[in-house]
């Protein structure tokens, strides 16, 4: 809402010297958001110019400028002409401008700009001749300001346009418009009434009621009054569409009467665009007092008006000559129940609209629903200034003082004559009284407020309060249909008396148990990943199905495990990610498109993971508690969403440099950091090797938990893969499933008793087919080695003639260990030809001489 | 060996003439300090000491003295072959000493020769900040809780006292689930956790949540469709708003400095009820400009909203709201890691690029 501050002073005493800023800072007290401050961003010296001489001189870059001599007075301290040069050509030697002298600022996008002589095009320009865009005055840009025809309607003004004059005043720049936000719970507040309201509780300046006036003033009702009749027969929720609609007719508008300048100004500085006097006024009643108004053609409307819901099938064209279908939800205000002529609160119709020759009015000023209003204003989307002020609650008493206003300001400008049909149809709830105890606001704020304070604020802002003992009983001003309950209440005492005077004190809970077990976990897999060289990403979630097919992934089976957004931010991006390393490989793209050849990256996040059809979640309204059974609903239809963690590595793993050659990051690199997971969560996983897709067929491995829970993959990406995103090549990567994973490490270790005894080693080469995973003959050692084998390790393979073509040959160290006494020779080579025979036995394993 | 001699004139046998002897300490000496290496020390050493050296030679000859000259030629030779030996070995240990130093200096490395092997990784700022935040709660006595990111509108709206026709629902850029009549949407603020932790844990409760929340906003410098929040919630008897400020109040000081100024405003959402916004005093122009474009010129910037839980919230979770109050607040992580570092562009945060990350430490 943009509060022009003359308007603003009007209703409220603000004191003569507050400036827009100060006001900005009161209104924030009381819960009006500063959003801008309009106006006030010129400063002097900006003065009347007469142009005396004007000579056009083409330059060699194709524009002709003029450079011209400009009588600004004394303006200047000389009284010499004033030469500047200046790209307009809407105007000639003799017309009067706006001239801004060196030392003058002025507001521009990129903050304040003071002008200084400056040589330009071959002269020194002394200044500048303005456009309205340049004084923040509009957006012309087309020309500079003449202020000659500007007002050559206004001899008054014109007059006072003498070169040397100060045109900060002339201009009405000094002028202030504070711009605050709005919060949906004071929809009074889209009014400069409800505003000064707010001022006057935030600084205690006296507030004089517009209203107050204007109802005294307010002719009865009578029954020669515009017939209208309310016939709502779908009201929803139980509510009225529309349960007062007043009307007052003027006669005999001047036709050619043009808006007053005082009034368009408000207009223009409040954010809306005249129009004609009609429209104009029943704008300057809307944001004066917060009443939307509707202005009719009286001409063009039959006998009676009737508001009722739209039937199926009908059709309205709005003012904004948009054509529109119906819906049986829309509140209409149609001619005799016939044709729709409006559509309530929203926008009206273009039938009916005044125009150029419109010379009787009826206007319109009702109370609607709410929620018909917000639910047409977003089925049509036309979020219009009178749906924002009905969605959010108009004062139903409001009515007759606001047709009051604008019947006078026809009256006074458009020379017209008010008629005598006042109607005031329908009949409006009184607001429901809340009780509340004097002691509740200090139990919910925290501040010892008195029963005065509390029945103080109370009434200040408008309530009537009876006090029986305790408890009180409040009457909310028909203003502030928000407020419904005690603790609605409670926020008027605690603002208006201020929240800076609540004290700031620290809880005391009963205490906790610290970060839970997941929370620990990713932390320590994330931590360590860090240290490995590994850099954490993020991203939004969202992947296209050309992402899948880049994959290699099946589009169907993606989609079945995963949900689509009804409104993306990019229709190439609908779906929610099933995998980590789908998003991730943008990250990996953009460090390589800017320079990166070594990138290593991990993230932690959540990924959709359906693993059948999905069920719609129940609702419930506001302020229930479902039963369970909605309850478990609701919570199974949301799709599971376990945490993933991925990793990414490209180029190097080990860099190159001064010490000697790089070492290309390899699958048994992630194998290495998955491992290193393992250990660090004390949890064991088991490698085997498969084929599934991002994965290169021959260099992917499955990971899983020792009781075969498949916890993901690590491989190479497929050359597809790395071919279809533009990829580095070779870039390998892994993603877990890092949600089982926490759970295999949710239990304690049971620690075993170190053996203290000599160890002994004994090295063994196995030959093997090439096609024998190594995880597998070093189970079969394992197996066949006994409980004294306390570690074997592969430290060599050899692929080569000595073995054969189609094998290879494994060599292990093999440590034992007993932990009761040392080991002899013989014992150690029995045990170790147990377990070499155990390889021969399952992968027929040949001990190599 | 010869058997003794008894007529035998030590004076006759040269090899034991005093003169024979000190000569060949004086060579041996002279030797000795002669070697500059310990190759060469050992090449003339044998000469000196070895078996056919002149000392050696003269102690074999001692055997073939009388008895009564035995003990004076023997205490000489033993002297001298000492005063040789000592010499030795004290050479020795001076061209050892020599070489060990020589060693050292020809071990010197230029330290200064940079590494980079495997340069460290980072975490991500703006998880090391959430964690920052979840140990405060932790150290306050609060536990950290989650929940998921698509969310049933339930949870997001409607248990939180937004009700399907509320202009507050239309102020949230919703993500919907496609059908959006399914229910489900990407949850728009973390606060979703609220309702659900009041429902599996009821009261009293202390948590704050941590995660990712979604609007619909393009990516730009200010906006970002997917971003963080701590969301806090306690429910207890007893609570007030002041216990509210309190707790922000302590948050605003560890995440930018005991000197930070706050101010609570008030302000509306449909699940507290009193409202407020939690600004904090502008950090570029700490309020003194009017023209600062960080905080527009009003002094402060908003960091998020806050408020007394909604009765109708309580409801709906099952908490009896005449016995038990409440408080709630949910502020922006991106917002306080852009204030806390000075990032002022929002897509360095989230588009990966890891000199981003690379700025800062592993402790924010």
């Amino acid at each position: 809402m943009r509060v022009p501050v003359d308007w603003l002073r009007e209703y409220v005493a603000v004191p003569q010297e507050a400036t827009g800023l100060d006001i900005a800072a009161s209104l924030v007290a009381v819960g009006l958001e500063e959003e801008g401050l309009h106006g006030g961003g010129v400063t002097g010296p900006l003065v009347v110019g007469r142009v005396l001489t004007l000579e056009k001189e083409p330059q060699k870059n194709g524009k002709t400028i003029n450079w011209c001599s400009v009588d600004v007075g004394s303006a200047n301290g000389t009284g010499e002409p004033q030469g500047i040069v200046c790209g307009a050509h809407n105007f000639e030697a003799g017309d009067l401008v706006v001239v801004i002298l060196p030392g003058g600022v002025l507001p521009t996008p990129q903050g304040p700009l003071e002008v200084s002589a400056r040589k330009t095009y071959g002269h020194v320009s002394a200044g500048m001749i303005c456009s309205e865009r340049e004084l923040g005055l509009g957006e012309d840009h087309d020309g500079i300001i003449v202020l000659t025809r500007r007002y050559a309607d206004d001899p008054a003004m014109l007059e006072r346009c003498v070169p040397g004059a100060d045109a900060i005043a002339l201009l009405g720049l000094d002028r202030e418009t504070v711009e605050v936000n709005v919060t949906p719970d004071r929809g009074y507040c889209f009014s400069v009434r409800g505003v000064a309201r707010e001022y006057g509780h935030a600084t205690g300046a006296a507030f004089s009621d517009p209203v107050a006036d204007l109802a005294r003033r307010v002719p009865p009702a009578s029954p020669s009054g515009y017939p209208v009749e309310l016939a709502d027969d779908a009201p929803i929720r139980g509510r009225a569409g529309c349960d007062r609609f007043g009307a007052r007719v003027v006669r005999g508008l001047d036709v050619a009467a043009p808006t007053p300048g005082w009034m368009r100004t408000r207009l223009t500085e409040a954010g809306m665009r005249p129009i004609s006097l009609a429209v104009d006024v029943t704008n300057y009643v809307m944001l004066g007092l917060g009443q939307p108004l509707h202005a009719y053609d009286l001409a063009t409307l039959g006998e009676k008006i009737v508001v009722r819901r739209a039937r199926p099938g009908e059709r309205l064209t709005t003012l904004d000559d948009v054509d529109r279908a119906l819906d049986p939800e829309d509140l209409l205000i149609t001619d005799g129940g016939g044709t729709p002529i409006g559509l309530a609160g929203v926008m009206g119709g273009a039938s009916t609209e005044v125009s150029g020759s419109t010379t009787d009015v009826l206007l319109e000023a009702a109370h609607f629903d709410p929620v018909t209003i917000a639910r047409s204003a977003r089925r049509h989307r036309l979020p219009s200034e009178a749906s924002r002020r009905f969605e959010r609650g108009v004062d139903p008493e409001l009515a007759p003082a606001a047709l009051q206003l604008a019947v006078e300001l026809l009256v006074e400008y458009g020379g017209g004559t008010a008629g005598n049909e006042v109607t005031d149809a329908g009949s409006v709830e009184p607001p429901a009284a809340i009780p509340m105890s004097v002691g509740f606001p200090s139990r919910i704020v925290g501040v010892e407020y008195d029963a005065a304070t509390v029945v103080g604020v109370l009434e200040q802002i408008g309530c009537t309060v009876a006090a029986d003992g305790d408890l009180l009983t409040v009457l909310p001003p028909t203003w502030r249909p928000d407020l419904t309950t005690a603790e609605d209440l409670v926020e008027e005492v605690a603002r208006i008396h201020g929240y800076d005077r609540i004290p700031s004190v620290l809880p005391t809970p009963p205490g906790g148990s610290g970060l839970t077990h997941a929370q620990r976990v990713r932390r320590t897999v994330a931590d360590l990943l860090a240290a490995q060289g590994l850099s954490e990403v993020w991203g939004a979630p969202f992947v296209g199905e050309d992402r899948w097919v880049a994959l290699g992934l099946d589009v169907a089976a993606e989609s079945a495990r995963t949900v689509r957004i009804a409104n993306p931010l990019s229709d190439e991006q609908p779906w929610m990610r099933t995998s980590l390393v789908s998003t991730m490989v943008d990250a990996l793209r953009r460090n390589v498109s800017r320079g990166a050849k070594d990138v290593a990256l991990f993230e932690l996040g959540l990924v959709t993971a359906l693993t059948g059809p999905r069920q719609a979640a129940p609702t419930e309204d506001v302020g229930v508690h479902p039963s369970d059974a909605t309850l478990a609903a609701i919570r199974d239809a949301v799709p599971p969403q376990p945490r993933h963690l991925a990793v990414l590595l490209a180029g190097d793993r080990d860099r190159a440099g001064w010490w000697g050659a790089g070492r290309r990051a390899e699958v048994v690199d992630v194998l290495e950091l998955v491992q290193a997971l393992a250990e660090a969560l004390a949890v064991e996983v088991v490698v085997t090797s498969d084929a599934v897709m991002p994965w290169h067929p021959g260099r992917c491995a499955r990971v899983s938990l020792a009781d075969g829970t498949v916890l993901g993959h690590v491989g190479e990406l497929h050359p597809k893969v790395v071919a279809a995103l533009g990829l580095p090549a070779r870039t390998v990567g892994g993603e877990l499933d890092l949600d089982a994973l926490t759970v295999a490490a949710d239990r304690p270790v049971t620690a075993s008793t170190l053996a203290t005894y000599p160890m002994a080693q004994s090295d063994v080469a196995l030959v093997v087919d090439a096609s024998v995973p190594a995880a597998q003959v070093h189970e079969a050692l394992v197996a066949g080695g006994g409980d004294l084998l306390e570690e074997v390790r592969l430290f060599d393979v050899y692929e080569g003639d000595q073995v054969g073509e189609g094998r290879r040959s494994l060599a292990y160290r093999l440590t034992f260990r007993s932990p009761e006494r040392t080991m002899t020779t013989d014992e150690v080579s029995a045990l170790r030809d147990a377990a070499v025979a155990e390889a021969a036995r399952v992968h027929g394993a040949v001990q190599r001489a | 060996m010869s058997g003794p001699n008894t007529s035998y004139d030590p004076v006759e046998v040269a090899a034991l003439d005093p003169t024979t002897i000190d000569a060949a300490v004086e060579a041996a000496l002279a030797a000795a300090a002669g070697a500059t290496t310990l190759e060469e020390l050992k090449a003339v050493r044998g000469a000196h000491q070895g078996d056919k050296s002149p000392l050696a030679l003269a102690n074999r000859e001692i055997g073939a003295l009388p008895p009564s000259a035995k003990a004076e030629a023997g205490k000489r030779v033993g002297q001298a072959r000492g005063r040789v030996g000592q010499a030795f070995t004290a050479r020795q240990a001076e061209l050892e000493a020599e070489r060990d130093e020589r060693i050292l200096v020809e071990e010197a490395l230029d330290v200064t020769l940079p590494g980079g092997r495997r340069p460290l990784g980072r975490r991500h700022p703006i998880e090391l900040m959430s964690q920052r935040i979840a140990d405060l709660f932790v150290g306050l006595g609060w536990e950290v809780v989650e929940g998921p990111e698509i969310e049933a509108e339930w949870f997001n709206f409607d248990a939180l006292n937004f009700d399907a026709d509320h202009p507050a629902r239309q102020m949230q850029d919703t993500f919907y689930v496609d059908p959006p009549q399914d229910g489900l949407i990407l949850r728009t603020h973390t606060s979703p956790v609220q309702a659900r932790t009041l429902l599996e844990r009821g009261v009293p409760v202390y948590v704050a949540a941590i995660g990712r929340v979604f609007r619909t906003d393009e990516l730009d410098a200010t906006h970002m469709p997917a971003f963080h929040q701590v969301e806090g919630l306690a429910v207890d008897e007893g609570i007030t708003m002041a216990h509210l400020k309190g707790t922000l109040d302590r948050l605003a000081a560890e995440l930018f400095g005991a000197d930070i100024t706050t101010r609570l405003r008030p302000s509306f959402f449909p699940f507290t009820e009193p409202s407020a916004e939690m600004d904090l005093r502008c950090f570029v122009c700490r309020g003194e400009d009017p023209d600062c474009r960080t905080c527009k010129g009003t002094g402060w910037i908003e960091w998020g909203g806050c408020g007394m839980v909604n009765r109708n919230v309580l409801l709906a979770c099952g908490v009896d709201p005449d016995r038990y109050t409440g408080f709630a607040f949910g502020m922006g992580i991106d917002r306080a890691l852009m204030f806390r570092t000075g990032v002022s562009d929002m897509r360095d945060m989230i588009e990966g690029d890891v000199r981003f990350d690379a700025q800062f430490g592993m402790e924010i």
